[in-house]
């Protein structure tokens, strides 16, 4: 995966995210199990070709920016039986994340 | 298979010596081949085939490639960790640019994907999974278990990973917090586990050795061998 150019990204760690809920055909690698689940930017890993794009031979442009967003395991199950303090990470892109206030 | 259980051991299944060995045996083990020729199978050598015969790689290419992934094994990742575990330095730099500091032990994990360790410590226990399909850090573990790749651990490991864990001998006590990490994206992820207890003054090579695959998935913890329990001898008196 070619690693482009740093990028100022829309969010900074400490951010409140929502995933989006959008219905998309075709690859994607934002999980269904997220989809409109809220969590908080813990990095920024970069700026990254679209996968989206990719899997179709496509250039993948432009980069999308690349963040770890941590979500608390009680946010995204009903009835999570471990403790509050267990956390969930997955690597989203920023096109697939919406500002919380 | 015999079942040697030695209490139960009385061998009273004809089976003189002489008699004529002419009835058919099941083989020991099915030809992986012996099958039918599977769709895949078609695409694959039809795939092979055609970027050959194109010019686009050669078969020395093709099989280099092939020695390349089956060269990497989890001894590789054993040794990043042991490292991390006596050299504290090496370590920081590890957690900050694992792809740099792989480099430095020649371990070139190619143009793929970027890397990332995970520490784990009194309060946080890492476990990876790639709930999409099954990104796995291979460049430092080799070939996943099949186990990693199948259903039940994606979509469990997510959802309930106290529970995951506990199935593999894992008993975490609430004060620990459970860390999952998806691998969604262009990132690998491996854990670095805890030194464990009663290796002090082991040497790097001897601390690599109880360093497990699983426990650098973060489904194992590793753990300092115990005395060897003398074995009941199965001889008759």
């Amino acid at each position: 995966m070619v690693k482009a150019r740093p990028h100022a990204g829309r969010f900074a760690p400490g951010d409140r995210v929502r995933v989006s809920s959008r219905p998309v055909v075709g690859h994607c690698r934002t999980p269904w199990y997220l989809r409109g689940k809220t969590g908080v930017v813990a990095e920024i890993h970069g700026t990254f070709r679209n996968p989206e794009q990719l899997a179709y031979h496509k250039p993948g442009l432009p980069a999308q920016v690349l963040y770890k967003v941590q979500f608390r395991q009680d946010d995204l199950w009903g009835g999570y039986a471990g403790p509050a303090s267990d956390h969930l990470e997955a690597d989203i892109y920023e096109h697939w994340l919406e500002p919380l206030k | 298979m015999h079942d040697h259980d030695p209490h139960d051991h009385d061998h009273n299944h004809d089976h003189d010596d002489d008699h004529d060995h002419d009835h058919a045996h099941a083989p020991p083990q099915k030809d992986h081949d012996a099958g039918p020729v599977g769709a895949y199978e078609v695409l694959e050598e039809a795939v092979r085939s055609l970027l050959i015969e194109k010019g686009v790689l050669t078969a020395q290419e093709i099989a280099n490639q092939v020695d390349l992934m089956d060269s990497r094994s989890p001894a590789l990742g054993a040794k990043v960790v042991a490292r991390a575990w006596v050299d504290p330095a090496f370590k920081k730099r590890l957690l900050k640019d694992t792809r740099a500091e792989l480099a430095e032990l020649d371990i070139d994990i190619g143009t793929l994907a970027e890397f990332r360790t995970v520490e784990n410590t009194p309060k946080v226990h890492n476990v990876i999974v790639c709930t999409l399909c099954s990104c796995y850090p291979k460049m430092l573990l080799g070939v996943p278990p099949a186990w990693y790749k199948a259903l039940a651990y994606r979509s469990r490991t997510v959802a309930d990973p106290r529970g995951v864990l506990a199935e593999f001998g894992v008993e975490l006590p609430k004060g620990v917090e459970v860390r999952v990490h998806d691998s969604t994206a262009d990132l690998r992820y491996i854990v670095l586990p805890m030194r464990p207890k009663g290796t002090q003054g082991w040497s790097e090579k001897e601390l690599a050795k109880i360093v497990t695959r699983d426990s650098m998935i973060g489904t194992a913890v590793p753990a300092a061998p115990k005395k060897p329990v003398p074995r009941k001898s199965n001889k008759a008196a």
